[in-house]
């Protein structure tokens, strides 16, 4: 099973570097940028009898260490 | 007087910390590698500043999961003083041992030069023979964050330790070199017997640093 992990910054967290790649954007040309988060992507095979217990265990493992919930939202994806 | 410097995989300012506490002290600290499992009797346990694991996925995230962390937290929970610096600070939140967070740098650069902090709470085993003192921080990740409900319990429970000011101890804006909450440098956990900061006392600890403001803090815990 293949997990996909979006983790990002929390929506009232501010994030400098969204900020700095907004303007370079904006400098290029793409005058129609509202905003730009950036955020972390982590992909994760694991061997699980089914998807209820990857998810379940994806979660756990998001919460232990991947990501940090003081600053940061995560979304799992499993294929 | 014993005291313990944990040393993981990239720190590097675990030497810096022993010799500051044997100018201190008069004692050698034991050096812990990381991959050891317990800490013997200890007054002081150090978490030093450095890269630990290269700052792979957060700064301190993997260096937290280290074996020697369970008794470090261990420790912690019954009462030794533990000190986290730098790169030590950002292991310990990670650890779970203080609130808050560590996140890039407003500026996004990197800062290494001598800032000035001053004590919050003036009454903590760490803090209490420091006044307004300079040292150096050197970092990419020190700007702390808290939410607003933590916030108000590391206020309400006088658990900040240091705060950026200028040279008459006013804390602002203009004093603030990360874009940490508050200007916060260093926090408490709620016992007072855990402190993580970022600025770096053990270079500031001897003239030949230019520098012995740093030497307080150690002095307060270890006399």
């Amino acid at each position: 099973m293949l997990a996909k992990i979006y983790i990002t910054l929390k929506k009232d967290v501010l994030d400098p570097q969204g900020s700095v790649i907004a303007n370079s954007l904006k400098s290029l040309g793409f005058n129609n940028i509202e905003d730009v988060r950036q955020g972390k992507y982590i992909e994760i095979k694991l061997d699980s009898e089914n998807e209820e217990s990857a998810n379940k265990q994806i979660n756990e493992m998001c919460e232990k260490l991947l990501a940090n919930l003081v600053i940061e939202d995560y979304k799992v994806e499993i294929n | 007087m014993k005291s313990h410097v944990i040393v993981f995989p990239g720190s590097n300012c675990d030497r810096d910390v022993a010799v500051a506490i044997k100018n201190i002290s008069g004692h050698q600290p034991q050096m812990v590698w990381h991959k050891e499992t317990s800490i013997d009797k200890s007054d002081l346990i150090v978490v030093p500043g450095g890269f630990s694991y290269g700052d792979y996925l957060r700064c301190g995230a993997m260096a937290s999961t280290s074996p020697i962390m369970q008794d470090v937290v261990k420790k912690a929970k019954e009462g030794v003083p533990v000190m986290g610096i730098c790169n030590g600070f950002q292991i310990l939140i990670e650890s779970g041992l203080l609130d808050g967070a560590l996140m890039r740098n407003s500026s996004l650069s990197f800062i290494c030069r001598d800032i000035l902090i001053k004590p919050k709470n003036q009454s903590s085993v760490f803090t209490k023979k420091t006044q307004v003192a300079k040292m150096p921080i050197a970092h990419n990740e020190g700007n702390f964050f808290v939410t607003s409900e933590q916030l108000k319990k590391i206020r309400d429970n006088d658990q900040i330790a240091f705060q950026y000011c200028d040279e008459n101890g006013n804390v602002s804006e203009h004093s603030n070199p990360n874009g940490s909450l508050e200007n916060i440098a260093g926090i408490l956990n709620e016992n007072k017997n855990v402190l993580g900061m970022m600025p770096h006392p053990e270079r500031a600890a001897e003239l030949a640093h230019g520098c012995e403001d740093g030497k307080t803090i150690f002095e307060s815990i270890l006399n």
